[in-house]
């Protein structure tokens, strides 16, 4: 059987799962970061899955929003990776249950 | 495409990213974590936008990835100790995929075969990159710039 | 003519003109508010004569000018005036009088402050009563009326620093408005029954067949209410009261109001709503009309009685008038309508007279008022007693000269031919002695015998009111040749019946009567008081005669008949306790009744302020320390982990896309 778009959604939804998982249960920051790679990579997938299965001809669009959304990934990974360093520095632990300034 | 191909990427990359969410260990996972990447590349090839595919190993597995494992170095103090696992996120993750799952099937018309398509080349993707898409182009660059000058100085060391 | 009919509002606006332009006139301008005055009596003089002319035309002769004043609804109110024998007469009379009392006031009012407020009054009031004559619908004539009355309140009271003068007016304006009262009544009642309150209007009229019949039975107690109005007005027993006490006023009002005018009124209006008085009359008689003949005979008795124990010189007159006034009213009653009209006329004159020749006799002995302080003036004011004399001879109806006899000839015989019984013919004959008797009286104090205290200085008056005096004399005199039974012009010109020259009339059994009659009154006076004037010329007399010889009898006239104590007993004590309950009642029962729902107003603003404060108050303050408890809760739950925030958020997320496709 020829792979359906049905069967791409549904591979792009558990990658996508996965990686809220990783982000969920784990305490260690950079486990965060990675699960939020994984989700976009997820949504990357599912974009250029629709643009395949879309009635052509058509402009490339869904190629064009993974590109980008690749290149805004990376950006925001080395941010990320900068923030996890920094707070490191001051607090001596990534772990994110002891990062609870934020607790009122 | 051929199915067996999906089927074998397909297990590639969930198996990788299920391995990347509960490994103990950082490292295991961070190098699983690239492993993932490589089948997502490896989907990318196969639904025909092979430079995408290209870009997405550069930058995730050539970048991302490598950023990831310099910062568990830099950061190795932690690393070593396992954490303890959290079920309640394991509960929320089910429930999303479940309701994905379920939005995905009650959508109509979406078992379509592939359609025939002309190969996406390069030059195609310079001509709209140049063209319909150069705002976007200027934009990411300077987004970019920022997130470089941003990442600096947030890890640079204070002036004593 | 009918020019003058249509403008017979014109007749009392002349002098109302006068006396508004007179109130705007500064004090000092005195030649001027006399002026205007007497210019709006002339004027209004020359109408009237005017609008006597056509009545002359035809016998019966009654014009009518009615219109619509305004409607409301779908009922319009009409009022109207007209003339007619009756109300033409009455005018030439009112005005000609007025004049003559305007002219003498000049004279009498020089040394008074308030002149120009006196001249506003007289022809304020003037006008108000030619506005009574001409009246053809019952409402405008009781408006009329009503002014009447407050002229006649302001004329009373004129001098206003006299306690006793600020008395007698308010005494005057509540008696006749008890009469009032019942002269309302009466028109409420004339308009339910007859829908119209024009006299004559073509048929419509209330005094037409028409409007009499839709009255039916109730006309006799329409006509008894209206004859309240008269009782009040010429003050007929039991409302009599207010007219000697009247005399407070300065003379000339008392000649004009209380004499020949405003009293007169009253006799007028019987007159005039007669049809209403005599409808379904039986041989000339019915209820109403008994009942006016017998308030006019006691009237007439009751006064000449009290005159004969009077003092003071305007009081005798004052109850003169009043049984002058009853004699009117019995000439009414008993059907002698043109009978009692004329005598009203000729009254209005010899009254007018007397009033003004006791004015002048008062001028000139210094503003002494007391009959027994006086004597001897018959040759220090010559002028002054021959014009009295003739006054008094006309008054107690010296027949041949003098129009007084006449009329009293004319009414005598109308008694004579009254079927219900002959006694108000007796008692007018003895009425008629009486009246000589008490004149005579007054006479001989005042003119005859030796001079006492206030008659030492005492001198004629100027020409400006003795001219006056003169004048009516004259008219006196003259109006006799009209009024002889050899030709009774006036009595068919008021009846409409043809008046024949009939020499051999001159002489009726009836005449020789009364003659006699009054030649006993004139003798019986001076054989009596005769001798008070021959008293000791420092002294002033002690005793009258009649006390003398019957003191009890003396006293009780000298007080009036202890009328005035016993209404104060009865009536005005009544009224006083009645105010002193309602007093009670409205400080404690309505006052308390104020208060209870002031008390109730304060209750509900206890009752809201508590509410306010305790109530709401409270409630927002533990609203705001909810919000705040709320709040702390609510921060708390900020637990500052940032898995936990990321797992609420991909539950929103799934909550959204479940919400999504739910809704799609």
């Amino acid at each position: 059987m020829t792979p359906t778009l049905t069967l791409f959604l549904t591979i792009s939804a558990a990658l996508f799962s996965i990686g809220l998982l990783a982000a969920l249960s784990r305490r260690h920051a950079i486990f965060i970061l990675i699960g939020i790679e994984m989700m976009l990579a997820a949504a990357n997938l599912n974009f250029v899955a629709f643009w395949r299965f879309s009635p052509q001809p058509q402009p490339p669009i869904g190629v064009m929003v993974a590109i980008f959304s690749i290149a805004i990934a990376a950006a925001e990974a080395a941010v990320g990776l900068a923030l996890v360093i920094a707070i490191y520095r001051h607090y001596r632990t990534t772990n994110v249950d002891q990062l609870d300034q934020l607790q009122g | 495409m051929s199915t067996a191909a999906f089927i074998v990427i397909a297990i590639l990359t969930l198996a990788p990213a299920l391995a990347a969410a509960s490994l103990p260990k950082l490292i295991h996972a961070a190098l699983s974590f690239a492993l993932a990447f490589v089948g997502i590349a490896a989907f990318f090839f196969l639904l025909g936008a092979e430079f995408v595919g290209l870009v997405q190993i550069f930058v995730y597995i050539g970048a991302v990835a490598v950023l990831i494992v310099f910062t568990i170095l830099l950061t190795r103090r932690d690393a070593a100790t396992p954490d303890k696992f959290n079920w309640g996120g394991v509960v929320i993750a089910i429930a999303v995929f479940g309701g994905l799952i379920w939005a995905i099937f009650l959508t109509p018309g979406l078992s379509i075969a592939p359609p025939q398509i002309e190969a996406l080349t390069v030059k195609r993707i310079g001509e709209v990159l140049m063209t319909d898409y150069v705002w976007p182009l200027q934009c990411v660059g300077l987004v970019l710039t920022a997130a470089l000058i941003g990442a600096l100085i947030l890890v640079m060391e204070e002036k004593p | 003519m009918s020019w003058i009919v249509t403008n017979l509002w014109l007749i009392p606006a002349a002098p109302l003109a006068a006396s508004l332009i007179i109130l705007s006139l500064a004090n000092s301008r005195r030649s001027a508010a006399a002026g205007l005055a007497i210019i709006g009596q002339i004027a209004a003089l020359a109408l009237s004569i005017l609008a006597f002319l056509p009545t002359l035309q035809a016998p019966g002769y009654r014009s009518v000018h009615n219109f619509t004043w305004f409607t409301f609804g779908e009922q319009t109110l009409r009022i109207g005036w007209m003339i007619d024998p009756l109300a033409a007469a009455m005018l030439f009379m009112i005005t000609l009088v007025s004049l003559c009392i305007f002219i003498f006031s000049i004279g009498y009012m020089a040394g008074d402050k308030n002149f120009n407020r006196f001249f506003a009054y007289l022809s304020f009031f003037s006008a108000a009563m030619l506005g009574v004559v001409i009246a053809d619908s019952l409402l405008l004539l009781f408006i009329c009326w009503e002014l009447v009355g407050l002229a006649s309140y302001l004329l009373i009271g004129f001098w206003i620093d006299r306690p006793s003068a600020a008395a007698a007016a308010k005494k005057a304006f509540i008696t006749t408005r008890i009469g009032d009262l019942g002269f309302f009544l009466g028109i409420l009642w004339l308009y339910g029954g007859s829908g119209t309150l024009l006299f004559y209007d073509g048929g419509n009229g209330c005094l037409e067949k028409a409007g009499l019949l839709a009255l039916g039975a109730s006309a006799t107690f329409v006509a008894l209410l209206i004859f309240c109005g008269a009782v009040g007005k010429s003050g007929q027993f039991p409302l009599h009261v207010w007219l000697p006490d009247a005399m407070e006023g300065p003379t000339p009002v008392s000649a004009l109001i209380h004499a020949a005018t405003m009293v007169a009124a009253g006799v007028f209006l019987v007159a005039r709503v007669y049809p209403l008085f005599s409808f379904g009359a039986v041989d000339g008689v019915t209820p109403s009309l008994t009942v006016v003949v017998l308030i006019g005979t006691i009237t007439a008795l009751m006064a000449s009685l009290i005159a004969l124990g009077q003092f003071d010189i305007k009081r005798i007159l004052a109850y003169s008038t009043v049984s002058q006034l009853g004699l009117m009213m019995v000439s009414l009653g008993v059907g002698g309508v043109a009978a009692g009209m004329m005598h009203l006329i000729a009254h209005g004159f010899f009254k007018a007279l007397l009033f003004l020749g006791a004015g002048s006799v008062i001028h000139g002995c210094h503003h002494e008022q007391d009959i027994r302080k006086m004597g001897g003036l018959r040759r220090l004011m010559p002028i002054s007693f021959l014009t009295y004399a003739i006054g008094m001879m006309t008054l107690s109806g010296v027949p041949f000269f003098f129009s007084g006899g006449w009329t009293k000839e004319e009414i005598l015989h109308a008694t004579v031919h009254w079927h219900v019984s002959h006694i108000p013919h007796y008692l007018m004959l003895a009425g008629v002695v009486l009246t000589a008797l008490y004149m005579t009286r007054q006479m001989i104090y005042i003119f005859f015998g030796n001079r006492r205290a206030a008659s030492e200085n005492a001198h004629e008056s100027p020409p400006v009111m003795t001219l006056p005096l003169i004048a009516l004399a004259i008219c006196s005199i003259a109006l006799s040749v009209v009024l002889t039974p050899a030709w009774p012009w006036l009595h068919g010109y008021l009846t409409g019946e043809p008046a024949h020259f009939d020499i051999a009339l001159l002489v009726q059994p009836m005449l020789f009567v009364s003659l006699a009659l009054v030649a006993v009154g004139i003798g019986l006076g001076f054989v009596m008081y005769g001798k008070a004037g021959r008293e000791d010329r420092h002294r002033t007399a002690e005793t009258d005669p009649l006390e003398h010889v019957q003191p009890a009898l003396f006293h009780f006239l000298e007080n009036k008949m202890w009328l005035d104590e016993i209404y104060d007993r009865t009536v005005v004590a009544w009224s006083r306790m009645a105010a002193r309950i309602s007093d009670w009642m409205d400080r404690h029962f309505w006052d308390g009744l104020v208060r209870g729902f002031g008390g109730l107003g304060q209750l509900f603003g206890i009752f809201s302020a508590n509410f306010d404060e305790r109530g709401i108050n409270v409630g927002v303050d533990e609203t705001m320390t909810g919000t705040r408890g709320l709040g702390r809760v609510m921060s708390a739950w900020h637990s500052g982990q940032i898995q936990t925030y990321l797992g609420i958020i991909a539950v929103g997320m799934l909550a959204l896309l479940i919400l999504y496709a739910w809704l799609a």
